[in-house]
């Protein structure tokens, strides 16, 4: 009431002011609203803006590289050898140091991310549940350079005395911890999933006489497999930009294998080797990280598209 | 005879759902010790930190400048360079974060722009974190002159975390029913107050934990830093941002060279001489500490929300 009466005393005295102000009021008013839009707008389009200035300081650099070296032997060459006198720059050497690291986190991610997805979705108490999940959401929130610390003098030595003549620096147990730490991406996005199954599939399911592991494994876990695959690309994408784990843990070396016991430099690794060093600004050693880094994103986009391409693939509509 | 062939089929029925169900139990117990997995290793990893970093910690590891010598070496410059890195991030990456969710919640219109800007928030999500170093590197570094300093490192930062801000502020404005909105139009309230006088200050708290999460990320972030050059042996602080004579604040902080706790931590942890090590497990505790902290500020901000605001 005493709001209504407010605003009525205000109505009162704009239409005691002389008409010009009041119209000059309202254009300039709406004039700020106008300029207020715009704003927000663009800080809106930043996001598009940081986009195109990513791709375009990726591709000015790498340009000024490609005049120096092939595109082909960037891209078909075993040798990565940027620093000696006479530098090699096939990127082949990094690529598979990148999916080895990658490879052995999702051997270990996956499996141990589905199954915890699993029974957090279908098999957990509330209680468990409530208790258990912020724990896994911390595991997110630790820093990769701790991440990288535990795998070099934690997981290494544990693992040299299971294999004897494992190297101090190795891309096994990088990819052991990436592993574990993608385990909350993957596991978190597929109970999501698992959980926006419809319950009367479920119950369904238990009307048919089947146990809680039939109904999970056979119902609702094909039920959400585009989720799921989803789940598994994010933590693909994860796993081939981690950068101070393996930078810390696998080796600099740029070492052409695919044996996960040996040390190998990552693309991720190349870049911080080279950022640490003193190299010139617009040396070839310079450019040479934005081609690396190109290389990286092109990665990480194709396993987006095909994660993209799975999940409409698979997606089921109910 | 027919009942003794029940009676089989019985038994082996009851067989059946006996096998079923033991692999119920069994299941459950495997996926126990699975979920399990990630937690022992964040518990193993925190003592291990502990056993490792505990003898380091003193007054003096926080007030003193690295050192050749590992028993000396302390994390002065680099718990500073930490926070005033943090605040070139937060000043950057707030308003712009929450500015750019206002606008795609309450102010776009459905178009392909639209479309184009959620598309790449998105994206910008699962960018790896070491491509923004590479950007900062030639935009930030080189290309704007801003050189390898506080400055480039905190915008760096702030490019990282508007995507997390951006959807914190959207889900938190999303939360708010639309009569709010409608009752403001109806008395007569343009846009803009409706959303500054009310929008604004009901999704305040949701703002606040996605930036709080958004920074404690940001204080671990290690590659973006080193890519774009930061020093790892650092035995001066910035000139203070407040001065004694006129004109009493001084920006030249900004363009100081610096270095912070992640990558105080890394330049240790890559030492042969495994008396750093320790060093560098001290330092770890005090990233842990700070983000789970922060963390957890988050999480009671949200709570203490949901508890207060009933629509």
């Amino acid at each position: 009431m005493a709001n209504a009466h407010g605003a009525g005393a205000i109505a009162t005295g704009g239409a005691a002011l002389a008409a010009p102000t009041r119209f000059a009021h309202r254009r300039s008013r709406h004039i700020k609203e106008r300029v207020i839009e715009a704003l927000l707008f663009l800080s809106a389009f930043s996001a598009v803006a940081t986009t195109v200035a990513i791709v375009a300081v990726l591709l000015y650099e790498s340009a000024a590289f490609f005049e120096h070296v092939s595109i082909v032997e960037f891209l078909t060459g075993t040798e990565w050898t940027p620093l000696f006198e006479n530098a090699k720059y096939g990127i082949l050497p990094l690529v598979a140091g990148t999916l080895v690291t990658a490879g052995v986190g999702l051997a270990v991610a996956v499996p141990l991310g589905l199954v915890t997805a699993i029974y957090l979705s279908e098999f957990a108490p509330h209680r468990v549940r409530e208790t258990v999940k912020p724990f896994l959401e911390l595991l997110e929130g630790v820093p990769t350079v701790v991440y990288g610390y535990f795998a070099l003098l934690f997981v290494t030595p544990l693992l040299q005395r299971l294999l004897p003549g494992l190297p101090g620096f190795n891309m096994l147990s990088a990819g052991i911890v990436i592993g574990v730490m993608i385990i909350p991406y993957v596991s978190s996005v597929s109970e999501d999933a698992m959980r926006a199954v419809p319950m009367s599939l479920r119950e369904g399911s238990y009307a048919m006489g089947a146990t809680r592991f039939q109904t999970a494994v056979r119902v609702v876990l094909p039920a959400a497999v585009s989720g799921v695959v989803a789940a598994f690309i994010l933590g693909i994408s994860r796993a081939v930009g981690e950068t101070m784990v393996v930078a810390i843990a696998a080796g600099q070396q740029p070492n052409f294998t695919l044996d996960p016991t040996e040390s190998a430099a990552t693309i991720t690794a190349y870049i911080v080797q080279v950022a640490l060093g003193d190299l010139p600004h617009a040396s070839i050693g310079y450019q040479s990280i934005f081609a690396a880094g190109l290389v990286l994103v092109a990665m990480t986009l194709a396993f987006n598209i095909i994660g993209h391409y799975l999940r409409r693939r698979f997606r089921e509509v109910y | 005879m027919s009942t003794s062939r029940a009676g089989e089929d019985l038994a082996a029925l009851r067989e059946l759902i006996g096998r079923h169900k033991r692999r119920d139990v069994m299941f459950g117990i495997v996926g126990l010790a699975c979920m399990m997995v990630g937690v022992v290793t964040l518990i193993v990893l925190f003592i291990d930190l502990l056993i490792d970093g505990a003898p380091r910690f003193s007054w003096d590891f926080f007030t003193s400048f690295p050192s050749r010598r590992a028993g000396e070496a302390g994390i002065l410059s680099a718990w500073v360079g930490t926070l005033l890195v943090m605040a070139v991030t937060m000043v950057a990456a707030v308003p712009l974060g929450v500015a750019a969710g206002i606008y795609l919640e309450e102010y776009a219109p459905k178009n392909w722009v639209t479309d184009l800007i959620e598309i790449n928030v998105t994206n910008l999500a699962g960018v790896p974190s070491i491509v923004y170093g590479l950007l900062a590197l030639g935009l930030f570094v080189y290309a704007l002159g801003f050189g390898q300093s506080v400055l480039s490192a905190g915008l760096t930062l702030a490019l990282l975390i508007l995507p997390v801000i951006i959807v914190a502020t959207r889900e938190s404005i999303r939360a708010i029913p639309g009569s709010i909105r409608e009752a403001a139009h109806a008395v007569g309230a343009t846009k803009w107050q409706v959303t500054y006088d009310h929008i604004l200050p009901y999704s305040v708290g949701g703002i606040m934990t996605g930036v709080i999460i958004g920074l404690a990320r940001a204080i671990g972030e290690t590659a973006p830093i080193i890519t774009i050059g930061a020093l790892t042996f650092i035995a001066f602080l910035p000139a203070a941002p407040v001065q004694a004579e006129f004109p009493f604040v001084s920006g030249e902080w900004l363009f100081a060279p610096f270095t912070v706790l992640p990558i105080q931590m890394f330049n240790w942890v890559s030492r042969p001489d495994t008396a750093f090590h320790a060093n560098a497990a001290a330092t770890g505790i005090v990233i842990i500490v700070a983000t789970l902290a922060m963390n957890a500020l988050a999480i009671r901000i949200r709570y203490r929300i949901r508890q207060r605001i009933k629509w």
